[in-house]
């Protein structure tokens, strides 16, 4: 793929070393291009892209709180159509606590109005900004900081909320998962959003470095062992229409996605299997 | 008064100002004879420091290794950065 | 000028046709849900050209509306009650944004125990907002106000969102002639809306709502303390502007006999005027007393009130809010700007409970034989 020249992340940003929201990001504003403006959620993106008075940002961006980016937008859609500027990509960015749960009214208003936007929810599955605690968007059996592994307990003990069958729900021309590991697939799903006319919801897996336990240099290569596994699968929904995007060629056993982050290292060989089950029912689902 | 009104940045990209090359521990090094021009390290960097000629920006390159792991033809080292 | 029988909800809408908000984000609430209707109908019937959202929650409203006033555009929407008390949130950051956001507020009592009626309780909880907040004595003056918020909070020098309030159902639903200006003297009033400062605009990007530190937060929070304390003297000059070509004078404070009174009675919205009525009535029987009517409620007009109480000796606080154990807001505000009064508070009409003029007899009878400083006007005092 011959990828936009143009960067509209601009480095000195505060993101840890290896981070995969900061990389959501920049493939995201590679693709929709200058004439943008972007919304964000309160959380990890914003605070360290946002330090007063730097700004990494070199397209128009608006934080306001944590639960309302999807409101925000519509406010920032409407005006721009109020001042003839329609043409105008409207992105909004929030983590997984932002926008499956604290966030989660707000975008449905803003899917069921059918403004014209995108939504692009980075799933770092945990809210990392406070410092690792559980989400509704945290996997069965992770450890988190409110969900801790411990004698009796194997961590987190519900199944991830489904987003994206949620946004599917609500009639919307475009939905999909991405992975930050699998770059021409997650642009093409952005070129495909913003295209739309009406709401677009893109729901990212990225990997967290301090949030998950692995090495910084690691981030992409465990993005692609969850996608390899089935754990995380690559689909859309165009206008209704199911799709998989990516279907590995051999599934890799779910163990080497789990073994390689600190968050799954206490399961035993039981909480693995029902992992794997899972994944397998889900794959079978989807047709993976 | 030193904030502007509402706290409004009118400095887009100022962030540059912050060199994060000093949190760097490892420092990527490309071997141009090795290099295959995948792309991987271009894209996969969540700095944007390496550009589509393959140059390394050591002002803001953290040191995370990314590059280096997604390098097919391991044409990145990471060496301790002195 | 055209006048005609309405209630004070449909002057309010009347108001927002006028100014011709660009973007409408609104939710319904009783008492204030007839603007969200009036305004649907506008639109609906062309005769106002606006982006209209009808979002999913108050907090959603104001949340828009601040994207939409960020992105250069006038705003407004309406609300009461728990509505606004979801938005507390985010009326914060639409001050602190600098947002020039209109809203109208129709006062209603605030759950627990659940109560639709009239009280002050839901504004004067946001009243540390750092928006501006105008109390309404009637359909008119809402409408009036509303106009001249649009131009204050939208004044390079303020930059501040403004509600305007008026007392649910007791004005909300009450029927009254209103003038309602001429198009083309409102757009004389209040010409279109252009941001002085940046705003999200592809062509020149800017970054919105960033994240500070102690080095800088205080500078931005006295930015709107600043703000406020200019807003006076810009208020003054909008009021001046709106007599010349509306003919109509406003104030930030009323004020009614005081000029020679012992007594004044002090108060926020509607109350006010049956108050105005039974000081003639009371002058009647001997009593030297007045009436002040806090207009503007924020920013607060400390030299004004001090000037028009200067001969009294009592002021006679009566509001329908409370911090309990302290009193109400007005209360404890008279008491940090005015020196040298006895000033004795009342809580009166919560939840809607009826304002007959006994009560207001019962606060003159209090007033001068104190017992108290906060007294609880129409209930049984468990003392």
């Amino acid at each position: 793929m011959d990828f936009p020249k143009e960067e509209f992340l601009a480095p000195g940003h505060r993101g840890c070393a290896g981070c995969g929201a900061a990389l959501v990001v920049r493939l995201a504003l590679k693709q929709s291009g200058k004439n943008t403006v972007v919304i964000a959620a309160t959380g990890c993106l914003e605070v360290m892209t946002t330090p007063y008075p730097e700004t990494a940002w070199e397209v128009p961006f608006i934080h306001v709180a944590f639960e309302n980016a999807g409101a925000v937008a519509s406010g920032v859609e409407r005006a721009l159509k109020a001042q003839g500027k329609e043409d105008v990509n409207v992105i909004a960015f929030g983590g997984d606590g932002g926008s499956v749960d604290i966030g989660l009214q707000s975008i449905s208003g803003a899917m069921e109005r059918g403004h014209n936007l995108t939504y692009i929810c980075y799933d770092n599955e945990a809210y990392m900004n406070t410092g690792i605690q559980r989400s509704g968007a945290t996997p069965w059996g992770a450890s988190t900081t409110t969900s801790p592994s411990g004698s009796v307990s194997y961590g987190e003990d519900k199944p991830k909320k489904n987003m994206p069958m949620i946004m599917a729900a609500h009639g919307i021309p475009y939905i999909a998962t991405a992975s930050i590991s699998y770059p021409e697939d997650f642009m093409q799903k952005v070129k495909k959003a913003t295209e739309t006319k009406g709401p677009a919801y893109i729901h990212i897996n990225q990997p967290c470095t301090t949030g998950w336990g692995f090495e910084p240099a690691k981030t992409i290569e465990i993005g692609r062992l969850g996608v390899e596994t089935g754990f995380w699968p690559l689909y859309e929904i165009e206008n209704g229409e199911f799709r998989v995007t990516y279907r590995p060629t051999e599934r890799k056993p779910v163990v080497e996605y789990l073994k390689s982050q600190k968050r799954f290292k206490h399961l035993g060989e039981d909480e693995v299997e029902k992992i794997q089950e899972y994944v397998d029912n889900q794959c079978e689902e989807l047709g993976i | 008064m030193t904030t502007s009104v509402g706290c409004t940045i009118d400095k887009p990209g100022s962030t540059r100002v912050n060199k994060t090359g000093s949190w760097r521990t490892f420092k990527p090094i490309l071997n141009k004879d090795k290099c295959v021009e995948c792309d991987n390290c271009y894209i996969f960097c969540p700095e944007g420091s390496i550009n589509q000629e393959y140059g390394i920006d050591y002002d803001f390159c953290k040191g995370c290794g990314i590059c280096s792991n997604e390098c097919p033809v391991n044409a990145i080292e990471m060496e301790i950065d002195n | 000028m055209t006048k005609k029988v309405m209630t004070a909800t449909a002057a309010i809408s009347n108001a927002v046709r006028l100014a011709k908000p660009d973007v409408i984000p609104v939710y319904p609430i009783t008492p204030m849900t007839k603007v969200a209707e009036y305004i649907a109908d506008y639109v609906a019937n062309g005769e106002l050209d606006t982006e209209y959202i009808r979002v999913e929650s108050e907090h959603s409203a104001m949340s828009a509306a601040i994207g939409a006033s960020s992105t250069g555009v006038r705003t407004y929407t309406a609300t009461s009650s728990q509505g606004l008390m979801y938005m507390h949130e985010v009326l914060f950051a639409a001050a602190g944004m600098r947002a020039p956001i209109v809203m109208g507020d129709a006062n209603r009592s605030i759950s627990s125990p659940l109560c639709i009626m009239n009280d002050q309780q839901d504004s004067i909880t946001q009243r540390d907002a750092g928006w501006m907040q105008f109390y309404a004595k009637d359909g008119q003056e809402a409408l009036d106000l509303t106009l001249t918020s649009f131009k204050v909070a939208e004044n390079e020098n303020v930059l501040l969102p403004a509600m305007v309030c008026i007392d649910g159902f007791i004005i909300t639903h009450t029927n009254e002639i209103v003038d309602v200006p001429e198009q083309e003297d409102v757009d004389r009033f209040l010409p279109p809306y252009v941001p002085k400062y940046s705003y999200l605009d592809p062509e020149k990007p800017v970054t919105v709502g960033s994240m500070t530190d102690s080095k800088y937060y205080m500078d931005a929070r006295y930015g709107v303390e600043v703000a406020m304390n200019k807003s006076v003297k810009v208020i003054e000059d909008a009021f001046k502007e709106f007599k010349d070509i509306f003919g109509r004078e406003h104030d930030l404070i009323e004020t009614y006999k005081c000029e020679d009174a012992d007594i004044i009675f002090i108060g926020l919205g509607s109350v006010c005027s049956t108050v105005k009525v039974l000081v003639d009535e009371m002058r009647e029987k001997g009593e030297k007393v007045g009436m002040l009517r806090v207009v503007s409620y924020r920013p607060f007009p400390s030299e004004k009130i001090n000037e028009a109480v200067k001969n009294a000796s009592k002021l006679a606080v009566i509001e329908k809010d409370i911090s309990f154990g302290m009193g109400g807001a007005l209360y404890q505000d008279l008491k940090t700007t005015v020196e040298g009064k006895e000033i004795i508070d009342f809580v009166i009409g919560l939840g809607g409970r009826d304002i007959t003029p006994s009560t207001i007899y019962e606060v003159l009878e209090r007033t001068k034989n104190p017992s108290k400083i906060i007294n609880w006007i129409g209930i049984e005092e468990d003392d």
